[in-house]
C-alpha cells in the first residue's frame, strides 16, 4: 500500500516515541502517506492505522481534524494562501486576486489540467514575510508580488 | 538609528549576524553550550537553577506570562518513572512569528535550554512540537538535533557526565488550538488536538499521563543565558517582574516588518521606529499588541506605553507573545474584526458548546454588519455572545475569540454603529 521508502520514514517517526505509544507517529505517518499518494483516501488512512496498530476511526479522526491533510484529490501543486489579518494588511488580497486570475480558479478549486489547487489558509506563523503562500505543505513562499508569483509558478513542473 | 536599543539581540539573536548561524560550529564559536557545560561540571543543584529562574523574572513567552521558575518548581521531584519536557513551537496566532526565527537561526540555543530543562526537571526525553506550516524550520531543527547527538551533546551520557536526555521533533499539521498546552499533548499522543480539562495540570498528569512541563520556544531558548550570567543580569535587562529581552514580531502597516529583540519595557514608539515607522508616513490608528487574541488599543494609547506585561495590562490589553499588529488610518475595524472572527470560528475545536456555537454567532453577526445587513440590536448581541463565551470553556480559545470583539467595541464602537446605520464604512 505504501512504498518501502515511505514505510522506512514512518518507522523513523515511530522510533521517536515509547514503544507502547506508536499512535504518536500517526500525524507524521499520514503526512508521509499523503506525500506519496497526493491525498488521503479512506483506504490509505486505514492502512496507516493498521500499520500503527490503532483503530481506523482514530486515524480518520486525526486526518479530519488537522487542516493540512487532503481528504480529496488535489492538483500536483497545492497553493495555500494565508488571508488572515496581518497578511491582509500587507497585501494578501492583491496576491489572491492575481493568483486567481492567473490560474483561472477560485479557492478550493483545481485547474482543469490538474496542476494547481488553490486554497485559503489560516495563520502560518510567518506574518513578517507577508503576503505569502505555502507550497505543497512544505515551502513558504514569501513577500509575494505579481513578479515573484510568476517566477515561482514558472519554476514548477 | 543613532543609539543601539537597550538589550538588542542580547539573549536570543546574539549570533544572528553569523552566516549559517544555525550550525553547531557557529553556535559554539559564540560560547554556545557553555551553560550546559557549567551545569554538568559544577553539578548545579536543580533547586539552584530554579532559584536563578525565579530571580530572573523570566515569564512564559508563549503568551500567558506565567513565571517560568514557579512553573518548573511544580514538577514532582521524587517521582519514580518517566517525566517529560515539551517545547511549544506551535505558533499560529495571527501576528506571531518569532519561534520560527529562533528555530531557523538559533536552534542550538533552544536545544541547550531544553537539555538544561531535562537536567533540572529530571526528564529523560523532550519533544519540540513545531507548527505544521513551517516545514523548513522542522527540517532545520531535525538537522540541529543530529548535529548535537553526533557531538555528544544530546542522547546518552551527555559529554561523559552520565546525564541521559534526548529530544525529538513532532510536526504539527494545521490546528491553531494545538498551541494550547493540553491540546498539544493530545496531539503528540496521536489524537485530535482537543484540550483537556484542568486540573489535573500537566505537572502531575501530562504526556502519556506522566509529569510534564511545557514551555514556549523563546522561554526555553532564554535559559542558557540565565544559567550562564545569573538571574540578576537577565532581570536587569528588563524591568522588575518583567525580566530579560523579548522578541517582538511586528507586522501590518509598517515599513520594515520583522522580529526585533529588545529589552522588556522598551517604549512602543521605539519599537515602531525600529520597524521603520507606519507605512507611507500615514497616521497610526490602532495596534493589537500581543497577537490576534488580545484587545486592540488605539494608536494614541499605544504611543504612551512600554512593551512589557504590566504596562500593556494596565491599558486593558495583554503583551501575549509580543506579536504587534500595526494598523494605519485606512483600516476598517469592522472588516479587521470580521477576518479575526472567521479565524476563531474556523479554529474552534468544537468540544465546548459556548465556543463551537458562539464563535459562529460572532462571525455571522460581524459579517452581516460588514456587508450592510447589520441590525440596531447587533452590538448588544455581540456583547452578550462574547460575554457568554468568556470563562465558560475548557481552554482559552473561547476567551481568545471574545476578547478582540470586546476590545473593538470598547474603542471603536462608533465605526460599528456607522456601519449599521449607513450600511457602509466610514473609513
Amino acid at each position: 500500500m505504501l512504498t518501502p521508502e515511505s514505510l522506512k520514514k514512518i518507522d523513523r517517526e515511530v522510533a521517536k516515541y515509547p514503544p507502547e505509544h506508536k499512535q504518536s507517529a500517526v500525524m507524521s505517518a499520514l503526512r508521509i502517506a499523503q506525500d506519496e499518494k497526493g491525498w488521503l483516501a479512506p483506504e490509505t488512512i486505514a492502512f496507516v492505522a493498521h500499520y500503527l496498530g490503532m483503530q481506523p476511526i482514530a486515524a480518520q479522526e486525526v486526518a479530519t481534524f488537522y487542516n493540512m491533510y487532503d481528504l480529496k484529490p488535489v492538483g500536483k501543486h497545492k497553493i495555500t494562501v494565508c488571508t488572515n489579518l496581518s497578511c491582509t494588511l500587507m497585501g494578501a488580497e492583491s496576491a489572491v486576486e492575481y493568483l486567481q486570475r492567473k490560474l483561472g480558479i477560485g479557492f478550493g478549486e483545481t485547474t482543469p489540467d490538474g496542476r494547481f489547487t488553490l486554497k485559503e489558509g489560516e495563520c502560518m506563523g510567518a506574518c513578517g514575510d507577508a503576503p505569502l503562500f505555502q507550497l505543497n505543505n512544505k515551502k513558504i513562499c514569501a513577500n509575494l508580488s505579481p513578479e515573484t508569483i510568476d517566477a515561482i509558478l514558472a519554476g514548477l513542473d | 538609528m543613532a543609539n543601539t536599543p537597550k538589550g538588542q539581540n542580547e539573549v536570543i539573536f546574539h549570533s544572528i549576524h553569523l552566516p549559517e548561524s544555525w550550525k553547531l560550529a557557529n553556535y559554539l564559536s559564540v560560547g554556545g553550550y557553555d551553560a550546559l557545560k557549567k551545569v554538568l561540571a559544577e553539578k548545579m543543584p536543580p533547586d539552584e537553577i530554579i532559584n536563578q529562574l525565579k530571580i530572573s523574572a523570566l515569564r512564559g513567552r508563549g503568551g500567558a506570562g506565567f513565571p517560568t521558575g514557579l512553573k518548573w518548581s511544580f514538577m514532582p521531584r521524587n517521582y519514580e518513572g518517566d517525566k517529560y519536557l515539551v517545547c511549544n513551537s506551535d505558533e499560529g496566532e495571527p501576528g506571531t512569528f518569532k519561534d520560527r526565527d529562533i528555530i531557523r537561526y538559533n536552534p542550538h540555543q533552544l536545544i541547550e535550554g531544553m537539555i538544561i530543562g531535562g537536567y533540572t526537571l529530571g526528564a529523560k526525553v523532550g519533544y519540540n512540537y513545531i507548527h505544521g506550516e513551517i516545514w523548513e524550520a522542522y527540517e532545520r531543527f531535525e538537522e540541529a538535533l543530529d548535529e548535537a547527538r553526533a557531538a555528544g551533546l544530546l542522547g546518552r551520557n551527555i559529554l561523559g557526565s552520565g546525564l541521559d536526555f534526548d529530544i525529538h521533533a513532532h510536526h504539527g499539521f494545521g490546528a491553531y488550538v494545538c498551541g494550547e498546552e493540553t491540546a498539544l499533548l493530545e496531539s503528540i499522543e496521536g489524537k485530535k488536538g482537543q484540550p483537556r480539562f484542568k486540573p489535573p495540570f500537566p505537572a502531575s498528569f501530562g504526556l502519556y499521563g506522566k509529569p510534564t512541563t511545557i514551555n514556549n520556544t523563546e522561554t526555553l531558548a532564554s535559559i542558557p543565558y540565565i544559567v550562564k550570567h545569573g538571574g540578576q543580569k537577565f532581570l536587569e535587562l528588563g524591568k522588575p517582574n518583567n525580566g530579560g529581552t523579548k522578541i517582538f514580531s511586528v507586522s501590518g502597516h509598517v515599513n520594515s516588518p520583522g522580529n526585533f529583540e529588545v529589552a522588556m519595557g522598551t517604549p512602543f514608539s521605539e519599537l515602531l521606529a525600529m520597524a521603520g515607522g507606519v507605512r507611507g508616513g500615514r497616521k497610526l490608528k490602532a495596534v493589537i499588541p500581543g497577537g490576534s487574541s488580545v484587545p486592540v488599543l488605539p494608536g494614541e494609547i499605544m504611543m504612551q506605553l512600554t512593551m512589557d506585561y504590566d504596562s500593556i495590562a494596565q491599558a486593558g490589553s495583554y503583551l501575549g507573545a509580543g506579536s504587534v499588529i500595526v494598523m494605519d488610518d485606512t483600516v476598517c475595524m469592522v472588516r479587521a474584526l470580521e477576518r479575526l472572527s472567521y479565524f476563531y470560528f474556523e479554529e474552534s475545536c468544537g468540544q465546548c458548546t459556548p465556543c463551537r456555537e458562539g464563535t459562529g454567532w460572532l462571525y455571522r453577526i460581524i459579517h452581516r454588519i460588514e456587508h450592510g445587513l447589520g441590525r440596531p440590536e447587533d452590538l448588544d448581541l455581540l456583547d452578550s455572545v462574547a460575554g457568554n463565551i468568556s470563562g465558560r470553556t475548557i481552554c482559552a480559545l473561547g476567551d481568545a475569540a471574545a476578547m478582540p470583539v470586546q476590545g473593538m467595541l470598547k474603542h471603536f464602537r462608533h465605526e460599528f454603529e456607522h456601519h449599521i446605520q449607513h450600511k457602509k464604512c466610514m473609513v
